[in-house]
């Protein structure tokens, strides 16, 4: 990693000009997408025949293919692609001769497989000293648990996230959120790697980055692991809200088009209960509520509420009760979507519970340019794709190209590497 | 001593989980968190500085248990922004720090006076590092959120439920975690800019858009094929869709609310899973390959549960691990914690000295670094805990002058 390459009028990403390799494998797919949207010239490199993820669906019109996974599409952007063979010796001299051109080496093989090939850090130090070598494996590099098979939903079960999801009905399994450990891991790995350049930068070494796929889920579970580190109490899973040692208020309210809200923390302010009344009066449901005149106390009240006093004053338990009453009441009468954004109007941090298309067609995302057209050789119009999870003033993020097809850039890669 | 990130400064105004565990992060590797608290409202803005869970039966701004877990290592200086004495000791702090990190709601800084235009005039390379649930431009930007509104938004509370339910979502703030993860790496990258360059720079986050990048492969086949993903028998959130694989889900145990979760990958998954079982539902032609399994996934599940449900999750784990199938029980927080003795070996609990709480253990980090690992010993920092040390080791003011500006009200 030197300067960045010279720009041309057009700001580059912030990794421009550092040279990462990716072993292909479904779990760093979104670490690897992470650090080529934002510039870094970033391989992927996989086996003959192809990773197999290019075969997960959905595909383009469902018709299966190797360049027509979505799945493929999404976690591969901006990213060159190579075919080699590690399991043969031409192979490994040509992964060796990446090596020795690249910054970062990420990958998620099996926890031995590199170390029997002659491919693993103490080999490629040798040759690329500066080399950062993020590994990700299920338990750690030294823990044999490593080696046991895995997919995202057994590491989830293993490190907490699913005993915190679901339902207040116990009888119904916790939950997991689809992809999430993946996802988790591979946040890991990034942060890992851009502390790692950091420290490089300032004139540190290369070195070897050991990231446990569970120990990231078991360090992203908030309150389950701090009640058990600090109190030795046990949460328990509740519908759409948090898992807790004591139970807590229902948050998820059906609207009146079946979508469903979570209403969060309930008014608790003079002006929320004054902006709840007068959301209230414009619907002309004041009439149906016959705790109206508490949100009217509650309006008028002199300074802020003793949370305190909830349940055991009787007069703020009833102005707090006429708040949930009157979300309840507003709820059943409007959509999911007016219920939400009427609620922020009136300062209540209310959510709709949107699906992911539904939340991506909210006119708020497209206005931040959210959606975000890429350019596909082989197809008519342009494919729109999620865009930056950030946005950087001066270093943008942007995606450079589709995913590669097999082997798309063999040529352009070795025949650069062959003529050094 | 960690060292990966020792040469720079974080002038911190982030809370909560969604900012502090961000900067928590970069004070794990070494670098310099100085987090900023308003002494009038003594720090409360953060609401988890007393909020359980506590060690013990005392409370205050000083005990709350996770506030410890997401601020250990940095320190902590109070300024009462209202007066201009202390906005003038911000401008010093400001001038030799590298980040201005923040998730307060949009416009706090600048009703304060420190926008970005401001900052960048008091120092011109400074990265300005805002997060808030719907970032600082677009119609929503003045709406407010915490985690849960922020996954409900953005489609990952109705990811998470089983068909023809209400959606279960998360119960805790995922996108809190996550979205300081991608905060932590808006900061990071910001500064391999400016290592590179000489230039500093604004990011704007919202947590939001970040959750809505984690649905990729289901916006594509909504903007490619048109199909959305709120349709008949969706989400089903412990299956899995791509690659679909049967069975594959978490299935009851025998015991107190216990669980196990179980994926069978291929054929070969299926064929040792269906031998080690040995019923004879597993050699029917109804489950003979992955698409007929896919079919009859409901009825699969049943059979597979009945076999769980008289065992111990343990056992079950046992079995198919030796029988080398995916699997695992579903951990609950003391198993995870303190039973299975690959988080210990990972280190992964580093006990920390809190000055009031005294030893307590919180999260490290999932990561091992070979040369500049993270090191995580300080507790979070009481309120104004380090108002000598910094105004002092830092910005040249005399004990005397700090203890007066204590005295005035300005810390």
């Amino acid at each position: 990693m030197t300067s960045p390459p010279e720009t041309a009028g057009k700001p580059l990403g912030a990794l421009a000009g550092v040279r990462v390799v990716e072993l292909a494998q479904a779990p760093i797919a979104w670490a690897g997408k992470l650090l080529a949207d934002m510039g870094a010239d970033v391989i992927l490199v996989e086996p003959p025949g192809g990773d197999p993820s290019r075969n997960y669906p959905p595909f383009v019109d469902d018709e299966p293919g190797q360049d027509r996974s979505l799945y493929w599409w999404h976690y591969h952007t901006s990213k060159r692609g190579v075919v080699v063979d590690l399991d043969a010796p031409a192979g490994r001299e040509r992964f060796r001769a990446l090596a020795a051109t690249a910054d970062v080496l990420l990958e998620a093989e099996p926890r031995r497989r590199l170390g029997e090939l002659g491919l693993d850090y103490q080999d490629l130090k040798r040759i690329r000293p500066e080399l950062v070598h993020v590994a990700v494996t299920p338990y750690g590099r030294n823990d044999p648990k490593s080696d046991l098979p895995y997919t995202d939903l057994t590491l989830m079960a293993a490190s907490g996230p699913p005993w915190s999801c679901g339902y207040d009905d116990h009888t119904l399994p916790p939950i997991r959120g689809p992809l999430q450990g993946y996802h988790t891991a591979s946040h890991f790995a990034v942060l890992s790697v851009l502390t790692a350049l950091l420290h490089r930068g300032v004139g540190g070494s290369g070195q070897f980055i050991d990231v446990s796929m569970t120990a990231a889920s078991n360090v992203t579970t908030e309150a389950a692991t701090t009640t058990w580190l600090v109190s030795k109490r046990t949460v328990q899973r509740q519908t759409g809200r948090h898992a807790s040692v004591s139970p807590s208020r229902e948050t998820q309210q059906e609207c009146a088009d079946g979508r469903h809200a979570n209403t969060g923390v309930p008014p608790r302010r003079p002006h929320e209960f004054a902006a709840l009344l007068g959301w209230l009066e414009d619907l002309g449901l004041e009439a149906e509520l016959p705790e109206a005149v508490f949100l009217t106390m509650g309006a008028n009240w002199e300074g802020p509420f003793d949370l305190a006093k909830i349940g055991r004053d009787d007069e703020v338990t009833a102005i707090f009760g006429a708040g949930r009453e009157a979300l309840r009441l507003i709820a059943s009468k409007v959509s999911a979507q007016d219920f939400f954004t009427g609620c922020q109007r009136a300062g209540l941090a209310v959510g709709v519970v949107n699906s992911p298309d539904e939340a991506f067609e909210d006119p708020h995302f497209r206005a931040r340019g959210f959606h975000v057209p890429v350019h596909h050789d082989d197809r008519a119009g342009a494919v729109v794709y999620p865009g930056a999870p950030y946005v950087f003033k001066a270093s943008p993020w942007a995606i450079s190209r589709r995913a590669p097809r097999l082997g798309e850039h063999d040529a352009e890669v070795f025949g650069k590497l062959a003529t050094r | 001593m960690a060292e990966a990130l020792s040469a720079f400064r974080i002038c911190d105004f982030t809370g909560q989980l969604a900012g502090a565990g961000a900067t928590k992060w970069l004070a794990s590797f070494g670098a310099e968190v100085i987090r900023i608290e308003d002494p009038v409202r003594r720090g409360r803005w953060d609401i988890l500085r007393g909020a359980p869970p506590f060690v013990d039966e005392r409370r205050g701004i000083n005990l709350g248990g996770a506030f410890n877990n997401h601020n250990a290592g940095k320190y902590g200086i109070t300024l009462n922004l209202r007066t201009a004495r202390a906005k003038r000791i911000l401008e010093q702090l400001i001038e030799v720090s590298d980040v201005v990190s923040e998730n307060f709601a949009k416009g706090v800084m600048d009703r304060w006076g420190f926008g970005y235009e401001r900052l960048r005039e008091i120092k011109p390379d400074i990265i300005y590092v805002s997060n808030c649930g719907f970032g600082h431009t677009g119609p929503y930007s003045g709406f407010k959120t915490w985690g849960p509104i922020v996954q409900a938004v953005s489609g990952l509370t109705f990811t998470s439920g089983l068909p023809g339910r209400e959606p279960a979502g998360w119960g805790y703030s995922y996108m809190d975690h996550t979205g300081a993860y991608f905060m932590a790496m808006a900061i990071l990258l910001a500064l391999v800019h400016r290592q590179r360059t000489g230039e500093g720079q604004w990011v704007d986050l919202a947590c939001t858009e970040a959750a809505l990048t984690l649905h990729g492969p289901a916006l594509l086949d909504w903007t490619v094929n048109g199909r959305p993903t709120r349709r008949e028998g969706k989400p089903h959130a412990n299956r899995n869709q791509w690659p679909p694989m049967a069975p594959h889900g978490i299935y009851p145990c025998e015991g107190d609310d216990d669980w196990v979760a179980i994926a069978c990958r291929d054929e070969d998954d299926w064929r040792r899973f269906a031998e080690l079982v040995g019923e004879s539902w597993c050699t029917e032609p109804a489950y003979e390959n992955l698409v007929a399994r896919l079919v009859a996934q409901d009825e699969l599940d049943q059979l597979v549960g009945a076999w769980t449900r008289p065992r111990s999750k343990f056992d079950v784990e046992t079995l198919l691990r030796e029988a080398g199938v995916p699997v695992s029980a579903v951990m609950k927080p003391e198993e995870r914690i303190d039973v299975d003795a690959s988080t210990a070996d990972f280190g992964l609990w580093p006990t920390v000295a809190h000055t009031e709480m005294g030893d307590v253990r919180v999260d490290g980090q999932p990561v091992r670094f070979s040369e500049t690992d993270w090191s995580i010993a300080r507790g979070g920092p009481c309120l104004g805990e380090h108002n000598v040390d910094v105004l002092t080791g830092l910005l040249g003011l005399s004990a005397e002058e700090v203890a007066r500006l204590e005295e005035e009200g300005v810390l």
